[in-house]
């Protein structure tokens, strides 16, 4: 299915956390953690504001390193941050192309950067700086830069939050679109419990802080996934229980 | 779905002057008054003429100077050393701000130094540059450059030590290093800051010149007051003050230009 896509460079990618915990300056945020995500997987964080999901991207990245546990990673990563990823010095254009900066040809350059464009609805936007975007659109191109050129391994922190509804919908499709192509591994942290259903290969919920998983699902349902699915419908009512937000517990 | 299309990118680019002929009237009223103010002071008598020149005769003298040629002459002289000072300290200052902003080691050897030599006033080595450079240009370009090289330096730096952690972390996810990391996200992230800096350490140029010169030359600005005041030409010295004050405004407005490439504007808009 990806053959061709893939060009002919394997799909390298590794990503494992053994015991990890993390603090900061006493606060503990993460306690224990063991996971391992497989080559190609989706998998998607929910849990509590707070309770520690940026940081478990910032551990798998390494940009921030656990006080104790072992981290491993191989593999091209790149970072949807949740804040403020852009430069504000570069334009729309100029943010998207660092994503395509091992790419020689001039011409393909441009075209995929004419495409990505196109896929976030930002034609017309390209001279534009940060500053003159909404943070939806600032969103949207970070999702374009992340996307463009090679990567193994997305680390996405709430890429939609910003977003309409219908642009949420449209991107999800989008990127299911996208990976089928390319796979990668992705990790995903949203608050969206219908993005999460729809997009996940395995939910991880993580718990109030010290944060551990305290439950993990496969959803096994082939995508593109639509939002009725009687998958989609089941895995968000589990979630929902999980997080103790279903209608009796709400109240 | 799409967004609609910008019309024009200048539009959103550009600052709004939705009031731009009250932003001329307005400061010209300002002047003509004060203007008419002086005039009437001196038409009225209320101080002597000798402590306070009338505008006709600063006028004549004004005249005078410029068909003199001594004016144009004092105005290049005084430029060329500000500017050369001037550019000296931003060559060494700008990149020695840069080095220490990421260098803790650095920062904890030499800021108290820095900081100890920024207070010192500039006029304090007076005594110093006329033993060391004698008569002449030298002596000024060396008091411009202790003027502002320590402020710009101190200005870089602390601009560098509050870039925020993400624009790194971003420059490592695109394996920005060395010196590219340096041309293309430190540089380009402190820029504004170090715009701003340029155009306080001019002003500060800009005054120093004026008593420098008094002391250490034979020409420029500063001298053409302190010979007018030896002369009891005191209309002299307004057509000078008059002329330095202008200039002074003028190289700021030139300054200002800088700060709206548009690749540092979102450094002022937030
Ligand atoms: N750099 C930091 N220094 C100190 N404490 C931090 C730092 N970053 C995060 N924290 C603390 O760690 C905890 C987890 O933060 P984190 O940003 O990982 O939460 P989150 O799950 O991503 O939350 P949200 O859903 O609101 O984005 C918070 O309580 C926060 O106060
Ligand atoms: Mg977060």
């Amino acid at each position: 299915m990806f053959a061709g896509a893939m060009k002919d460079k394997p799909f390298a990618s590794r990503l494992t956390l053994e015991k990890v915990s993390h603090d900061y300056s006493g606060l503990a945020v993460l306690r224990n953690l063991n996971l391992v995500v497989q080559p190609g997987e989706f998998v998607v964080l929910v849990g509590p504001s707070g309770c520690g999901k940026t940081t478990l991207l910032n551990l798998l990245s390494g940009h921030v390193l656990p006080v104790s546990g072992k981290v491993e990673r191989e593999g091209v990563i790149r970072t949807v941050y949740q804040y403020d990823g852009l430069f504000p010095w570069l334009t729309v254009s100029e943010n998207i192309l660092m994503g395509l900066r091992d790419e020689q040809d001039k011409t393909r350059r441009n075209q995929e950067l004419a495409a990505l464009l196109e896929l976030i609805y930002l034609q017309g936007f390209e001279k534009h700086y940060p500053h003159q975007l909404s943070g939806g659109m600032k969103q949207r191109v970070e999702l374009a830069r992340v996307l463009a050129g090679d990567s193994d391994i997305l680390l996405m922190d709430e890429p939609f939050s910003a977003l309409d509804y219908q642009t949420r919908l449209r991107m999800r499709a989008e990127l299911v679109r996208l990976l089928e192509n390319r796979p990668r591994t992705v990790v995903f942290v949203t608050h969206d419990i219908e993005e999460a259903a729809q997009l996940a290969d395995r939910v991880l919920v993580l718990s109030n802080r010290p944060a551990t998983i305290c439950r993990e699902f496969k959803i096994e349902a082939p995508k593109p996934r639509e939002l009725a699915d009687d998958a989609v419908i089941h895995a968000m009512k589990l979630i929902l229980q999980e997080l103790g937000l279903n209608a009796h517990a709400a109240l | 779905m799409k967004e609609n299309q910008p019309n024009s990118l200048l539009k959103a680019v550009a600052p709004q002057k939705r009031n731009g002929s009250a932003a001329l009237l307005l400061p010209a009223g300002v002047v003509v008054a004060l203007f008419l103010l002086w005039w009437a002071v001196s038409y009225f008598n209320l101080f002597p003429a000798y402590s306070l020149p009338s505008p006709l005769a600063v006028a004549k003298s004004f005249k005078e100077e410029f068909t003199a040629g001594r004016m144009v002459n004092d105005i290049i002289a005084s430029l060329w050393r500000v500017v050369v000072g001037f550019v000296l300290s931003a060559v060494l200052g700008i990149p020695l701000g840069l080095w220490l902003g990421q260098h803790l080691a650095g920062r904890q050897a030499f800021v108290p130094v820095l900081n100890f030599f920024r207070f010192l006033s500039p006029l304090a080595w007076i005594p110093f540059a006329i033993l060391w450079f004698h008569i002449g240009d030298k002596p000024a370009i060396f008091l411009i450059f202790m003027a502002t090289f320590f402020p710009l330096v101190l200005a870089t730096m602390s601009a560098v030590s509050t870039i925020p952690k993400i624009y790194f972390r971003v420059a490592k996810d695109y394996h920005y290093k060395g010196s590219e990391l340096l041309n293309k996200v430190t540089l380009p992230a402190v820029l504004p800051q170090v715009i701003t800096a340029l155009r306080v350490s001019y002003g500060i140029a800009w005054v120093v010149i004026v008593a420098a010169e008094m002391v250490g030359c034979q020409d420029g600005l500063g001298y053409g007051i302190w010979e007018a005041r030896n002369g009891l030409r005191l209309d002299s010295a307004v057509c000078y003050m008059i002329i330095i004050g202008v200039l002074g405004m003028a190289m700021d407005r030139l300054l200002a230009q800088l700060s709206k490439l548009p690749n540092v504007r979102w450094g002022y808009e937030r």
